[in-house]
């Protein structure tokens, strides 16, 4: 890593700040750069304190460090809050619009609305004015900003897109001409332009769940999840998906469990408390023997929590949620790729075992921008685990909806089929689905659902390592860490030091012997989660009996960083 | 040609004599007499005594939770359109537990039948009140005798311009049957409201007590498209009570505004994951 630059942009929300992020992120990333950006902000449509961050490499990242080398400041409270963030970078800021209270050399005033006016005779541009002046500050070629705008404004018409773009390139200009000192950042370009997308997690869900052939999807809005509902909904005609905004979550999960039924590979997206009122509809799910995926986004509880922020704070409730004793699977992606390739697992595993599927999100992958190579649908395939017409119109007996089959899963038609009778019960039942509160058949039943636990155990994918395999040291991690404990392992490697990750995945059912073998050379064991109780050590424990020696724990709605891990291993005396 | 027995007969968990069975035959019939297989029809029910129908009908079932019939009724309907989708409920399951998907269904406008077994009590779990339950009705919950209102399910369907809005009584059965073959025909959500004594728990509105006072509209008085009249119908209760269909107004279904389902069941669309590559490239 060779660069390695921190632009925040801070304001209020309202004030542009996402568009103008998401600008520049797509920018440097034309700009041949690996990006990641992530958003912190509060649940409000207006004011408040907002940031976007945007980190660029010209490596692969996937986490945000703490530095920062240039802001942007839409308000006074940006310099108020992250000049100290500052050590040696240049505080972009319109000091006749925001109240400057710092007298620090590091700011540096553009008086973006005045050229805004000046140029296209409107402070709306004054955006575009601050994008041109952040890309002058890195000393970078316009015409990846002009791309980019002509790009996002395509739909307003060219006289506004280039209104945009005099606007960027005046900021650009008064940069290079009035910054003193001339070229701070001296980024190259980067020379191998990789095709590589700029995505965010809940991008990266949606198309996995399009690739999977998802036909319908039901779901109530709730932050962090809405994105894959409305990335869904966007594409739905293209792929001949139906998107139902349900009146609730309960009806959400209860239309998709008949659809399911009904043949349809079918999906909900929902946070925390959605999901609460899911449950009941969990256990149908459950009993039924009807495959779903959920798509849980965890944001901090409890309750209402903070809605806009993240934690890993989820996991127990989904491993036991709902009423009695059920299989269940639960996939935790860490990256895009796993976004992308987890759902399409994801809804492959619900349909061969008939359960519900999870997969467990938070609000910092859900939001946070990647560069990533692309996905290759093709490695893709859809199995649907269902009895054909041909196969029907040769069997021998009466169909039994619910047979008990040595593996636990029984044979699965369609209500409509020719030749059969599909019945399905939330009430104990017998092989046909008719109720059936006999306690021999309770005990077969329950066998046969838990049985096929047993068999998924055997066939999930044990958790990976990236680094070394046989390290001293084991940072244990699952979801959405990744990125930040891989950079951990990456530093400590170069210092060093003998680190590995283990990096899960695939969070239940754990294949017992393979996980325990992860763990068979490390001396030192430690699990970092964003919680406040360390709940995953606790399922490791339960489920594989192997005891991690440390924790790292974060529980402020923020996500971590390489710093707070490292100054955390330090304290505990890890490394 | 589909017959009765094909059907099924069943034992059933039902009290002796109890309205549910009236109820039942006249589905069975009314099933018969409009040709359809039982492959081709799912019954969906929520919990309650009523919603065990789809266990005493040999055709497909989907036999959910308290109050949640609609839901899963409505996701099939949309993956397999095809399907003649019957939901099965009960006054509590439907009006109480399940009272928002009741509002929020009958705006989707599903071609789905919704047949509510209205015996103002809860019968499963052993005779509390509902809510269409009487003012003054006693229970060993409502110990002073009901007094919240009762809740009119027809005013309400009408109110909220449900697609086709009826009223049916378990002691009328052929009356009945051919309520419920209206509703099946008519495309977009039916409901079938019946009048369903409970022969255990409800003591006020038996057989003797229904017997008396329901008579057949006649369905020429009006035009059934007329809102404020069938309201006004709706609101007749007492020493006479008013059968038939209250309310026909012809609107596109759910099913009509989604175009996908114009070229088959949406269930045996192929999956275009090739197309996922164009989306990617505007990522890039
Ligand atoms: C979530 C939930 N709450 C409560 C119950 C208990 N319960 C079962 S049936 C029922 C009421 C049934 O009344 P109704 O829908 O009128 O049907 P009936 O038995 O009278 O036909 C109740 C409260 C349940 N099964 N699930
Ligand atoms: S309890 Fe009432 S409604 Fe239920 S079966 Fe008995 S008589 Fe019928």
């Amino acid at each position: 890593m060779t660069i390695d630059l921190n632009i925040k942009v801070g304001g209020a929300a309202g004030q542009g700040l996402q568009t103008t992020g998401i600008a520049l992120a797509k920018t440097l990333k034309k700009s041949g750069f690996h990006i990641f950006a992530t958003q912190y902000y509060f649940s409000r449509v207006r004011g408040g304190h907002n940031t976007f961050k945007i980190r660029i490499s010209d490596s692969p990242i996937a986490a945000m460090n703490e530095n920062v080398d240039l802001l942007l400041a839409l308000d006074s409270e940006s310099i108020d809050r992250h000049l100290s963030e500052l050590s040696d970078g240049v505080v972009v800021v319109d000091a006749d619009v925001v109240k400057v209270n710092s007298s620090s050399e590091s700011i540096f005033h553009v008086p973006m609305l005045e050229i805004a006016k000046e140029v296209c005779g409107d402070k709306i541009y004054s955006n575009s004015v601050s994008m041109g002046a952040v890309i002058g500050l890195l000393c970078l070629d316009m015409s990846n900003l002009e791309g980019i705008l002509k790009a996002s404004f395509k739909k307003k018409g060219e006289e506004i897109i280039q209104k945009n773009i005099n606007a960027a390139r005046a900021g650009y200009d008064y940069v290079k001409t009035n910054y003193p000192g001339g070229c701070k950042f001296s980024v190259n370009e980067s020379g191998e332009k990789e095709k590589l997308m700029l995505i965010s997690g809940n991008e990266a869900v949606g198309l996995g769940a399009l690739a999977a052939g998802v036909q319908f999807l039901a779901a109530y809005p709730m932050t962090p999840s809405t994105g894959v509902m409305t990335y869904v909904a966007a594409n739905a005609d293209k792929f001949n998906v139906v998107v139902e905004q349900a009146e609730d979550e309960i009806a959400a999960l209860n239309m998709v469990l008949g659809a399911s039924y009904a043949g349809a590979r079918s999906m909900t997206t929902t946070s925390g408390g959605g999901f609460a009122l899911m449950t009941e509809a969990l256990g149908l799910a459950g009993m039924t023997e009807t495959p779903a995926v959920i798509f849980l986004c965890q944001r901090p509880g409890p309750a209402t929590g903070l809605p806009t922020m993240t934690e890993q704070g989820d996991l127990q409730f989904v491993l036991t949620a709902a009423q009695g004793e059920f299989p269940r699977c639960i996939l935790a992606p860490g990256t895009p790729e796993e976004c992308f390739y987890l759902t399409a697992e994801a809804f492959n595993i619900a349909d061969k075992y008939q359960i519900p599927v999870f997969v467990l999100s938070d609000q910092y992958l859900a939001d946070s921008l990647f560069t990533c190579k692309r996905f290759d649908p093709s490695k893709i395939t859809v199995e649907r685990h269902l009895l054909s017409d041909s196969e029907l119109r040769t069997k021998k007996e009466d169909y039994k909806r619910y047979k008990i089959t040595p593996l636990g899963i029984s044979p699965r038609a369609l209500p409509g089929q020719e030749g059969v009778l599909v019945l399905s019960d939330s009430d104990e039942h017998d092989e046909f689905g008719h109720i059936c509160e006999d306690a021999e058949n309770r005990i077969k039943m329950n066998d046969k659902r838990m049985k096929k636990l047993e068999l998924l155990r055997d066939e999930i994918s044990v958790a990976k390592i990236y680094g070394d395999l046989d390290a001293a040291i084991s940072l244990v991690g699952w979801g959405s860490t990744y990125g930040p404990l891989a950079e951990v392992v990456d530093i400590l490697k170069a210092q060093g030091k003998s680190v590995n990750l283990v990096h899960f995945t695939h969070i239940h059912p754990l294949p017992v012997e393979a996980t325990r073998k992860l763990f068979s050379k490390a001396k030192k064991t430690v699990c970092v989660e964003n919680n406040s109780t360390g709940q995953f050590a606790h399922h490791l424990k339960l489920e594989t009996d192997v005891k991690l020696t440390e924790t790292i724990l974060r529980y402020d709605g923020k996500p971590f960083s390489p710093e707070f891990i490292i100054a955390a291993l330090k304290e505990k005396e890890v490394i | 040609m589909v017959s009765i027995e094909d059907y099924g007969n069943f034992e059933t968990a039902w009290c002796p004599s109890c309205g549910n069975f009236g109820i039942l035959k006249a589905i069975k019939q009314a099933l018969v007499n409009l040709g359809r297989s039982p492959h081709e029809v799912l019954v969906a029910s929520g919990i309650g005594q009523s919603s065990k129908t789809p266990h005493y009908l040999n055709c497909n079932g989907f036999n959910g939770l308290h109050g949640r019939s609609l839901p899963p009724a409505t996701g099939a309907k949309i993956a397999n359109h095809e399907l003649t989708v019957i939901a099965v409920t009960g006054d509590g399951d439907c009006y109480g537990e399940g009272g928002n998907h009741f509002l929020h269904t009958v705006r989707r406008n599903p071609d789905i039948t919704m047949i509510v077994h209205d015996n103002q009590i809860y019968g499963l779990t052993k005779g509390q009140a509902s809510p269409t339950s009487e003012i003054g009705m006693k229970t060993k919950v409502q110990t002073h005798g009901v007094f919240n209102m009762p809740l009119n399910p027809l005013s309400m369907a009408i109110s909220l311009d449900c697609s086709f809005v009826a009223r049916g009584y378990a002691g009328k059965v052929s009356h009945l049957t051919s309520l419920i073959e209206k509703a099946i025909s008519h495309k977009g959500l039916s409901l079938v409201d019946v009048l369903q004594p409970c022969v255990s728990f409800n003591k006020l509105n038996t057989f003797k007590w229904y017997s008396e006072r329901v008579y057949e509209m006649d369905d020429t008085g009006y035009e059934l498209d007329d809102r404020v009249k069938a309201f006004e119908r709706s609101m007749e209760w007492g020493e006479k009570i008013p059968l038939g269909v209250f309310y026909v107004n012809e609107k596109p279904s759910f099913e009509d505004y989604l175009d996908v389902l114009k070229s088959g069941p949406l269930y045996k669309n192929p999956p275009a994951t090739e197309k996922v590559n164009e989306l990617m490239d505007g990522f890039i």
